[in-house]
């Protein structure tokens, strides 16, 4: 899983490190992109600092040429829902004025298992529409990770995208220090788009995106301190989920699923959909969870108000059927009237055990995944229906 | 017969003095796994289970013969754990550990090219041949020895699909979690190839999900290579893209690859039937035995 910086965080990241970036400062109300913009000189851009994607589109990006047209940017953009996420602060950036924008970036080639280059002359769009549409517009040098990028492979991929001579130096420049950046700091993807080319043939990153592989962020302290700020805003019970460290995602459906391994949890998905249900959520407590564990991932299914009925699917390997069992009465046990049908279906390690200890009073239960997956569309159904 | 393990596989294990390690070294053992070793730094000299701890895994290799090292080590350590296992003549390392940087697996990826030690993991359960000996963290009890081999990048689904076989009577020769990361030591290829070249396997059952192309790789292969008969499985048909399904690895890109639909496709046009559910695979195994 990978953290995602805002862009005023990468952009420091980056900037320190020595890339040209545009100056800009954060503001948070209309008064300070005021005075932001003031200090910066207009025209200035205004930029929603939210972690989505196509913020341009979705007007959370807007040019200001004096203090009107800022003042009608940071009133429209702050507090504005921009696909789900509330817009609370803004990033105003001096303006570039460029002739021509380019796509750098780095990032982990999965198949291949090594990191790769990649540089563009289509920059300033969706790079992945260009991926897809136009794959040989983006040219890619693989990184041997024991060495680093040699200053020669900078060179290639910039020669190789069509890059213009009079700026290739300077874009090879930036490509090596977004690979260094990509590698100490344990970058999931490392990416400048667009890199604007100005008349002067300068090159100045217009936007910044750096996403971390959360697995190093103990090794990264300085940017797990960023993580907090990186994550405020989004879904509640997705910020409920990261206080609970579930893996959760929220779906569209009513049909809440609890489980355990990724693998089986998206079989279950897979199955609400293939017994004509629709899943309401992804949440899987992962392995040897206690009581108190299995407790909260009800919880957190039970507060989604789209769940109507809900299947706890658990085969046991390092999880003991006795301990899911605990959970399931502690979580239920505390209620007058089970506010959605719970159907639990029991297997692996232990799972004799969790049986005998289960309250079959608060809950339905099933002996294959098949059953329950089916029993639980049913259930949800007749809430549907009623 | 079986793959990659058997009961004169010799096993270190790296961590064994850890709360996991030493749980699940005991629980081999009881399964009838011949733990020869245990290595912790700075723990040499004590025991674990009546198993001998070295410093090292050369010194375990070198004093206790082990052929194969299972790892529980914690993330942080975990891929200069795997160096290590891979700087000595092991025949195999097995990584549980879940969670390690993807950039030190990617060293490691670049090292297991230099080497001839096979790397099964990380972020697995492991492997089991029913009846002689498992590495790793599966439930031994699910199992029974028989002809079919599987494959797959989860743990709990092998569980799920396993337990259906052996319901019905269908035993297995050797049963290998892959793990769900992003870069990975044995792959479907790898795996597939295995069972082929096993005498034993008569139907092999390979459970895959969404992200990345190895299952389109895998399906390429079965074309050109395979003539067991294989029953396929895919997890996250219902994924929407860009939302990361628990593996670090299972995530549909915003440009679509990746998807269920498209491992579906590739498995189906190399004669490979995929289960719409877990009790599907099973069936489709049962009519290749018949």
């Amino acid at each position: 899983m990978a953290m995602k910086l805002h862009e005023y965080q990468a952009k420091d990241v980056f900037a320190d490190a020595g890339v040209p970036t545009p100056s800009s400062q954060l503001a948070s109300d209309v008064d300070g992109v005021l005075t932001a913009a003031e200090e910066i000189g207009y025209p200035v851009a205004v930029k929603a600092q939210v972690q989505v994607g196509g913020r341009g589109k979705a007007g959370g990006i807007k040019l200001a040429e004096d203090e009107d047209e800022a003042r009608e940017a940071a009133e429209s953009i702050l507090g504005m829902d921009l696909k789900g996420y509330r817009v609370e602060r803004v990033l105003v950036e001096e303006a570039v004025d460029f002739t021509n924008e380019l796509y750098v970036g780095i990032t982990m080639d999965r198949g291949e298992g090594k990191p790769v280059a990649m540089v563009s002359t289509k920059g300033g769009v969706n790079i992945e529409e260009v991926a897809e549409e136009d794959p040989d517009a983006i040219a890619r040098e693989h990184i041997d990770p024991a060495f680093g990028m040699h200053p020669f492979q900078a060179r290639k991929a910039v020669y190789d995208a069509g890059v213009d001579k009079s700026v290739a130096n300077d874009v090879a420049s930036v490509l090596t220090t977004l690979y260094d950046l990509w590698e100490s700091r344990d970058g999931s993807d490392a990416e400048i788009n667009p890199l604007m080319v100005t008349a002067d043939d300068d090159v100045i990153a217009a936007d910044a995106v750096m996403n971390i592989d959360e697995d190093a962020l103990f090794r990264q302290p300085e940017l797990a301190e960023m993580e907090e700020e990186a994550a405020s805003g989004g879904d509640e019970l997705e910020q409920k989920a990261d206080e609970y460290d579930f893996d959760y995602v929220r779906l569209e459906g009513n049909v809440g699923i609890i489980g355990n391994g990724a693998g089986l949890v998206m079989t279950t998905l897979d199955l609400v959909d293939y017994y004509g249900g629709e899943p309401a959520n992804f949440l899987d407590v992962g392995g040897g969870a206690k009581a108190e564990r299995i407790a909260n991932a009800l919880d957190m299914v039970f507060s989604d108000d789209n769940v109507d009925s809900v299947v706890f699917n658990i085969f046991g390997g390092i999880t003991r059927g006795d301990e899911v069992a605990r959970g399931i009465n502690e979580a239920l046990e505390q209620f007058d009237e089970i506010p959605k049908p719970v159907v639990v279906r029991l297997a692996g390690t232990n799972w004799e055990e969790g049986m005998e200890i289960l309250n079959e009073d608060l809950v339905t239960v099933e002996q294959t995944l098949e059953d329950a997956v089916e029993r639980t569309v049913a259930y949800a159904e007749e809430v549907t229906e009623q | 017969m079986s793959v990659l393990v058997d009961d004169d596989t010799r096993v270190v294990v790296q961590g064994i003095t850890g709360g996991e390690g030493k749980f699940h070294a005991e629980q081999m053992m009881e399964y009838g796994t011949n733990v020869v070793a245990g290595a912790v730094p700075g723990k040499g000299g004590q025991e674990v289970n009546g198993v001998p701890v070295f410093d090292t895994v050369h010194e375990a290799v070198a004093e206790e013969d082990a052929d194969t090292s299972v790892i529980f080590v914690p993330p942080a350590f975990a891929g200069d754990a795997v160096f290590e296992a891979l700087d000595t003549d092991l025949d195999l390392a097995v990584a549980i550990t879940e969670g390690i940087p993807t950039q030190d697996m990617a060293k490691v990826n670049k090292r297991l090219t230099e080497t001839d030690t096979r790397l099964v993991g990380p972020n697995c359960p492991g492997l089991i041949t029913p009846g002689e000996a498992k590495l790793g963290i599966l439930p031994g009890n699910i199992f029974a020895d028989g002809n079919v081999g599987l494959v797959s990048r989860s743990g709990t689904l092998t569980y799920q699909v396993v337990d259906s076989l052996t319901n019905r009577g269908i035993g297995q020769t050797t049963a290998i979690g892959i793990g769900g990361d992003p870069i990975i030591g044995t792959d479907f290829v790898d795996a597939l190839e295995l069972f082929e070249n096993d005498d034993e396997t008569e139907a092999i059952v390979m459970c895959g999900e969404i992200g990345g192309e190895d299952e389109e790789e895998a399906a390429a292969y079965i074309d050109e290579h395979v003539d067991t008969p294989v029953a396929g499985f895919i997890a996250g048909r219902t994924a929407p893209p860009g939302k990361r399904m628990g593996h670090a690895g299972a995530i549909v890109s915003g440009s679509g690859t990746g998807t269920a639909e498209s491992k579906i496709n590739a498995l189906n046009d190399a004669g490979v039937p995929v289960g719409d559910t877990p009790e599907e695979v099973a069936d489709n195994i049962e009519s290749f035995l018949e």
